[in-house]
């Protein structure tokens, strides 16, 4: 277990977890697991350990209180932290360790795409935020992007609000668009993953709760991954949780488990709102 | 004296220096542009310049300093967008940075007379191309890199790191997505840094004297084939701009309307800087209106 | 394994390909300014150079003799190539410009920060931004039809001379110099001045013993900014001194500086001549200077991030 002995808390000795295996549970295969992950800042171990393993078409959450390395492990997952950190161990998608220097990063990012915390339209129209990553990778048939930019838009559930201005600013939505807009501009490249760093962090209620809708119907095409502050909200749309605290993936089970009959103290704590 | 009185003495003095400020500066707008304001006229902003008799104009000047200003822009801009976009995307904090910046602080703050040495050693002479609109398009670029990659440079810098974020999530790399994303964002930004570059550029002449020369020939201005020599596109002609004629009429000039002719040519330099000025400032204003609104 | 998948993540994909080319290209612009700064201090070091060590000047001469007459050879069988009238030129009418243009640019960059922020952006910031786009050939014009003529009458002489470089450089680095005291008093904490104020201290106070003080780096970088333009000027001061390479005796008598001898008299020079590699030696020294204005910037702005 001792990876770094530079680290004093991994020498603490015991420690309380609960790891599941989801493809004990479900039938889902795994489509995304990552073993013996690591990142540091500099010298810094922001992740000490957060193996998991995520199973497809599901939603799974990964909550714990601000800086226990929730976020640092999800945009770890799809390598946003390149050049950033360093990220050791391995990361297996679909079987394929895309943690190696000689993997594609970009094709590898087509395939698990995110969504971040504050909304990031780009500053162009709706219909060219959505085609802006096909047209660059070399689609140019007009009757495709307008059919991908109806579907994309569909599937995140803002084609009747933006139908009729689609060549207007994406800047001019409200910032629940905004972020919904990101999401179908994030399905418009077909990925298989889609990662979300606190989506609803930003946003009104009303908003927060049409994004829920959204990624509930979402997860019949793709598998997800949220980054959540909100335990309520991986409460209500999420399979399987995981609780992350001071850079430890500390319990990981169904969502169900997690909230009512945790098996690790702290997460008990967190969830009933001792902490965090 | 007691502590208020001095912060009423000390204060009045800086009300004083101000006025003084304003008076000076107002008194040397004033002077250029009333006293300049006179010899303009069309006949004066179109024909050629007349070196032993009155009457000349600036025109082929004024066509020269324009000329030069676009091909300074067409050589400069590509090379200061790329090397903007490496220091604010790629660059690491390492010794190689820090010598290339301190290597572009010290071009910005070279005399432009020395600029202007370098590109009469390495245009003028080395690479044969004589006294032309080439040579001086090149020392002009080199008197514009500095500033204009810093300006770039800024203008990519105060672009949220969301959107490029943004455009790696969706699988593209990082020049695609500061290419097509970040620079369109900071496009107000950019363009307004080279309207204020261009306006410096316009009024150069120190770097000119030696590399675009000091003579303008005649120009005809029906033949636009740039490759015959009287043509007024032909980069390989000597071009004096407007700049270098103030100062050549005002140092050696035998006409006998020098002063009238430099004070209309100075006239038209600061109202064409205003209007870069002006221009600047609405390019970016409107621009950025229409890249934020629906 | 997945071994489809497997290969398609292996392969290079046009991204990877586009970001490759582009990082190269925008290194290979930034390098070749680089290069370039570095071509110019070679080019202009190896010309300048040429003077000592191919036409065997000494350097002590160059620099000391008070001769500047490339043309003839003195008793000792050298040519005449001492450069101190021009230097002496360029650094008096810097420092005098200088020492007229400080206090008028911090005064009113102080009026435009903390007497009357309101006139100083509505009035004075545009009008300081324009000057610093007049372009200096304007500056030198009007140098000669109203600054010569003005000296002229009061003084007697010819009017050109150290005065008039002297006021045209004031005119011109003013603008620059003061822009940059905003900058450096902007960057003084709003509560250094609260708190000054709290304690009592009239506002003169609080500016001089606090605000001032916690901006003197950024006002120094300012003036020493403001000289390096003044040293390198070339055609403003170029057309009011005069452009004779005498030693400077007063102020009202023609006189030159490094800029103002180059940009008379390369055109004149053969190149490869002793006449124009001495000339070439000027431009060296004008090098030298503008880097060595810039290291004094650097240390500047080192000792105030020291001292913060």
């Amino acid at each position: 277990m001792l990876i770094n002995p530079s680290s004093p808390r991994l020498d603490d000795g015991w420690l309380e977890r609960n790891i599941v295996d989801p493809s004990l549970k479900s039938q889902q295969p795994i489509v995304l697991e990552t073993q013996q992950l690591h990142v540091y800042y500099g010298d810094n171990e922001a992740i000490h350990e957060g193996d998991l393993k995520f199973p497809e078409h599901q939603i799974s959450a990964l909550i714990g209180p601000s800086g226990s390395g929730k976020s640092t492990y999800l945009r770890s997952l799809n390598r946003m932290n390149d050049g950033i950190a360093r990220v050791s161990g391995e990361i297996l998608y679909r079987g394929v360790d895309v943690n190696r220097p000689e993997i594609d990063v970009y094709e590898m990012r087509r395939r698990i795409g995110m969504v971040f915390q504050r909304p990031n339209p780009f500053s162009k129209s709706i219909y060219d935020n959505i085609t802006f990553a096909l047209k660059r990778r070399g689609v140019t048939d007009k009757k495709e992007l307008d059919e991908v930019v109806e579907t994309s838009l569909k599937q995140a559930a803002i084609w009747d609000e933006v139908k009729d201005k689609l060549t207007k600013s994406a800047l001019a939505l409200s910032g629940g668009q905004q972020q919904r807009l990101c999401i179908a501009r994030a399905i418009a490249v077909k990925p298989d993953i889609l990662l979300l760093d606190e989506p609803a962090s930003a946003l009104d209620p009303v908003s927060t709760s049409k994004l829920e809708e959204t990624l509930l119907k979402l997860k019949e095409d793709y598998t997800i991954i949220i980054v959540t502050h909100n335990m309520q909200q991986a409460a209500r749309i999420s399979d399987y949780t995981a609780f992350f605290n001071m850079g430890r993936a500390l319990e990981y089970d169904e969502t169900s488990q997690i909230f009512t009959s945790p098996k690790v103290q702290l997460t008990n704590d967190y969830v009933a709102g001792d902490f965090g | 004296m007691n502590s208020k009185v001095s912060n009423q003495i000390a204060i009045a003095t800086l009300y004083v220096i101000a006025s003084t400020i304003v008076v000076i500066l107002a008194a040397l707008l004033g002077y250029i542009i009333i006293s300049g304001l006179p010899a303009l006229s069309w006949h004066f902003l179109t024909s050629p310049a007349k070196a032993f008799t009155a009457g000349g104009g600036i025109g082929i000047q004024l066509f020269n300093s324009f000329y030069l200003l676009i091909l300074t822009m067409i050589i400069s801009f590509p090379i200061a967008l790329g090397a903007g976009i490496y220091l604010n995307e790629y660059a690491k904090q390492n010794w190689l940075t820090s010598l290339v910046r301190t290597a572009i602080e010290i071009l910005s703050s070279l005399p432009s007379v020395v600029v202007g040495l370098f590109g009469f050693l390495v245009f003028v002479v080395q690479f044969g191309f004589g006294f032309s609109i080439l040579s001086g398009a090149f020392a002009l670029t080199f008197f514009n890199l500095p500033l204009l990659t810093r300006s770039i440079e800024e203008a990519l810098a105060a672009v949220p790191d969301e959107q490029r974020e943004g455009g790696l999530a969706l699988g593209l790399s990082k020049w695609e997505t500061v290419l097509h994303i970040i620079v369109p964002a900071a496009l107000p930004t950019i363009l307004t840094g080279v309207i204020l570059s261009a306006g410096r550029i316009f009024g150069e002449a120190a770097a000119l004297i030696f590399t675009a020369g000091q003579s303008a020939p005649a120009l005809n201005f029906t033949d636009w084939n740039p490759f015959n020599i009287s043509s007024p596109l032909n980069p390989m002609r000597p071009a004096e701009t407007l700049a270098v004629h103030i100062w050549k009429i005002n140092s050696e000039g035998i006409m006998p309307d020098a002063k009238a002719i430099s004070s209309g040519a100075s006239a038209v330099l600061v109202i064409s800087v205003l209007g870069f000025n002006l221009l600047a400032r609405f390019v970016g204003h409107r621009l950025f209106k229409r890249l934020t609104a629906g | 394994m997945n071994n489809k998948l497997q290969k398609q993540l292996l392969k290079r994909s046009k991204a990877a390909k586009l970001e490759r080319l582009g990082k190269t290209v925008s290194f290979l612009a930034l390098m070749l300014i680089t290069v370039t700064v570095f071509a110019i201090i070679i080019f202009v070091a190896s010309k300048g150079l040429a003077t000592f060590f191919s036409n065997h000047v000494n350097i002590i001469d160059f620099l000391t003799g008070k001769d500047w007459n490339p043309n003839v050879t003195n008793a000792k069988g050298q040519p005449e190539v001492g450069a101190l009238p021009m230097i002496s030129g360029s650094f008096v009418v810097t420092i005098l410009s200088a020492l007229l243009a400080t206090p008028f640019a911090i005064g009113t960059a102080i009026f435009m920060n903390e007497i009357s922020p309101h006139r100083g952006a509505k009035l004075l910031q545009p009008v300081i931004e324009l000057l610093v786009g007049i372009p200096s050939v304007v500056y030198g014009f009007i140098g000669l039809t109203v600054v010569v003529p003005a000296i002229r009458n009061i003084f007697g002489g010819s009017g050109f001379g150290i005065l008039a470089g002297t006021f045209v450089l004031f005119v011109m680095i003013l603008p620059t110099v003061t822009s940059m005291s905003v900058d450096a008093l902007r960057s003084v904490p709003r509560y250094y001045r609260e708190a000054a104020l709290a304690l009592g201290a009239t506002q003169w106070q609080t500016i001089y013993k606090v605000v001032l003080r916690a901006a003197t780096p950024g006002m120094l970088t300012a003036v020493v900014f403001g000289m390096a333009r003044a040293f390198g000027e070339a055609l403003a001061v170029q057309m009011v001194i005069g452009n004779a390479a005498l030693l400077p005796t007063n102020l009202v008598s023609p006189a030159s500086t490094l800029t103002s001898v180059l940009t008379t008299g390369i055109g004149n020079t053969v190149m490869g001549s002793l006449q124009n590699n001495a000339l070439w030696s000027l431009a060296l020294v004008l090098l030298m200077m503008s880097l060595i204005f810039n290291l004094v910037i650097r240390m500047i702005g080192r000792k105030g991030a020291m001292s913060k």
